[in-house]
């Protein structure tokens, strides 16, 4: 018999700015849901992780909403990534057989947020010390370079471009029109607006080449995943195992040394790694996925993904975008949600909401944005400082 | 002449002001940071590296948007120094602009005057700029 981990159940709030919800309050909705979803109760589950990038003791306070059964609790928090790792936290468990079925969560609440990271005001009224790991007597964001995202991934995109032929600013921009356009069939996206792509390059810049549609949005949201022993699973009945979906890889890794990711973040190696281990471990390859959901926190990280999940020729992720592949009716779906983009990017929440959306395509339930006929996806997400979670899940019979 | 002082402690000042970094006697892995064990090899002793002045730029984003009182747009910028090793700082000197900087451009090292503190001190900064 298998020991694979299976999706039993899956839902995600829409994501939004809440004013009448607090952090617990989306993440309550989305358990329910999920468990419902999963035709089980929160006195079926055995085990629970939970992530939100900036709280503490978040499941805790979950379970007060919901149900205090007295499971064990992991509050797991991985930048980006939180909601993958709680997903494989879960799963982790599951495969050592500590537990039959527990319950992933992953929420954010960010309102608005702005810059998440080179945001401290400048002031030179003060006297010099040196201090930090730098020794450094002033904030050096803006004078030594940007930690403010819009620049680290824009450097990123253009290090690819540096690298590879084919790829400027018009292919990054293409990447922001396809998954707003996406965005427009999917209810359950913060924006659901379409945008020309001459709108998208002539659109305020942020950090070059990203301009602002080309950056994802802070928002609140949350998602929740209900994962099932295959053992269980055939004990449930035949409408949960219909439905249910079969994690054929979960894949959680960090950046490996190289000498360039001492001063920009290396996002490109630990992803790369982390998709051939999961197609490795699925027995499955690029070409055998019917849609991905990648980490396209801004334009310019979706189209080095292209390559760094095998999804293009080497290098070939401008001509990839250019052949429109990776739009929905293309040879290769990324981000039919409307990604991070458009779809919105509550940080505990992304990595769950992309095993949501996968699970609904292949479960045949995903409305509009369906991908017909849809086997094989592909969820990736990346924290940085760095964390990458790679998920590839199968629609198949138990 | 006011005193001056440097804005990281790997900007070493002096009439050729340089970048010195921490390098590992086993591997060669150069920080800008002191590490309490290689992240590369995993020995612990470090010895320092002066680092060449000329480089090219790999990477670069035009900032528009940044936290107050930070001036807008500069280049943010990885710089792939000649002699080996990286180094992110701003492309100065340059107009910025995406037709003015370009991937691949040489640049050398400069540094000047970023501000100046309550009791009169300057704070040095270095930045690259086109050759």
């Amino acid at each position: 018999m298998s020991d694979a981990v299976w999706v039993l159940g899956a839902s995600m709030t829409k994501i939004g700015r809440y004013l009448d919800k607090d952090l617990i309050d989306l993440a309550s909705e989305a358990t329910l849901n999920a468990l419902s979803d999963g035709g089980v109760t929160i006195h079926d589950m055995e085990i629970l992780a939970a992530g939100a990038a900036f709280s503490n003791g978040f499941g805790q306070a979950l379970q007060k909403q919901i149900g205090q059964t007295g499971i064990p609790v992991y509050n797991v928090t991985n930048a980006c990534a939180t909601g993958a790792t709680a997903v494989r936290t879960v799963y982790m468990s599951i495969k050592a057989g500590e537990s039959d079925m527990g319950l992933a969560v992953g929420a954010e609440q960010m309102g608005k947020m702005g810059l998440l990271a080179g945001n401290a005001p400048r002031s030179d009224k003060h006297v010099y010390e040196p201090s930090g790991r730098y020794g450094s007597v002033l904030g050096t964001d803006g004078w030594l370079g940007s930690a403010t995202m819009p620049a680290v991934f824009g450097q990123a995109g253009m290090e690819y471009a540096y690298q590879n032929d084919g790829v400027g600013f018009e292919q990054f921009a293409k990447v922001a029109e396809k998954n707003h356009m996406h965005s427009t069939l999917n209810p359950l996206a913060q924006y659901q607006k379409a945008f020309s792509l001459e709108e998208i390059m002539e659109a305020r810049v942020i950090s070059y080449p990203n301009t602002l549609p080309m950056c994802c949005p802070t928002g609140d949201g949350a998602a929740a995943i209900v994962l099932v022993s295959e053992a269980k699973l055939k004990t449930l009945s035949l409408e949960q195992q219909k439905r249910a979906v079969k994690i054929s890889a979960s894949v959680l890794n960090s950046d490996p040394w190289t000498e360039e990711g001492q001063v920009l973040p290396d996002v490109n190696t630990l992803t790369r790694n982390a998709a051939r281990q999961a197609y490795e471990t699925a027995g499955l390859g690029p070409q055998d996925l019917d849609l991905v959901e990648l980490h396209d926190c801004f334009a310019t990280a979706e189209l080095i993904h292209y390559d760094n999940l095998e999804l293009c020729e080497p290098g070939g992720a401008g001509a990839f975008i250019d052949s429109r592949a990776p739009w929905r009716d293309g040879s290769m779906p990324v981000n039919v949600s409307g990604g991070l983009l458009s779809k919105g990017h509550p940080i505990g929440m992304t990595g769950a909401a992309n095993i949501f959306e996968i699970t609904t395509q292949l479960r045949g339930e995903a409305g509009d944005r369906q991908i017909e006929g849809a086997k094989v996806g592909l969820a990736h997400v990346i924290g940085l400082g760095s964390a990458c979670a790679v998920h590839i899940l199968e629609k198949a019979a138990a | 002449m006011p005193k001056q002082v440097p804005i990281v402690d790997y900007l070493v000042l002096g009439d050729e002001p340089r970048l010195v970094a921490h390098k590992c006697k086993e591997c060669g892995a150069i920080y800008f940071d002191h590490r309490n064990a290689c992240a590369k090899c995993g020995k612990t002793e470090f010895g320092t590296k002066t680092l060449g002045t000329t480089g090219v730029v790999v990477s670069y984003a035009i900032v528009h948007q940044a936290a107050p009182g930070v001036p807008v747009p500069y280049v943010s910028s990885v710089v792939n120094l000649d002699d080996g090793g990286y180094v992110k700082c701003n492309v100065v000197n340059v107009e910025p602009q995406p037709d003015k900087v370009s991937l691949g451009m040489k640049v050398q090292l400069t540094t000047f005057v970023a501000g100046i503190d309550d009791e009169g001190t300057e704070v040095v900064c270095f930045g690259f700029e086109p050759v």
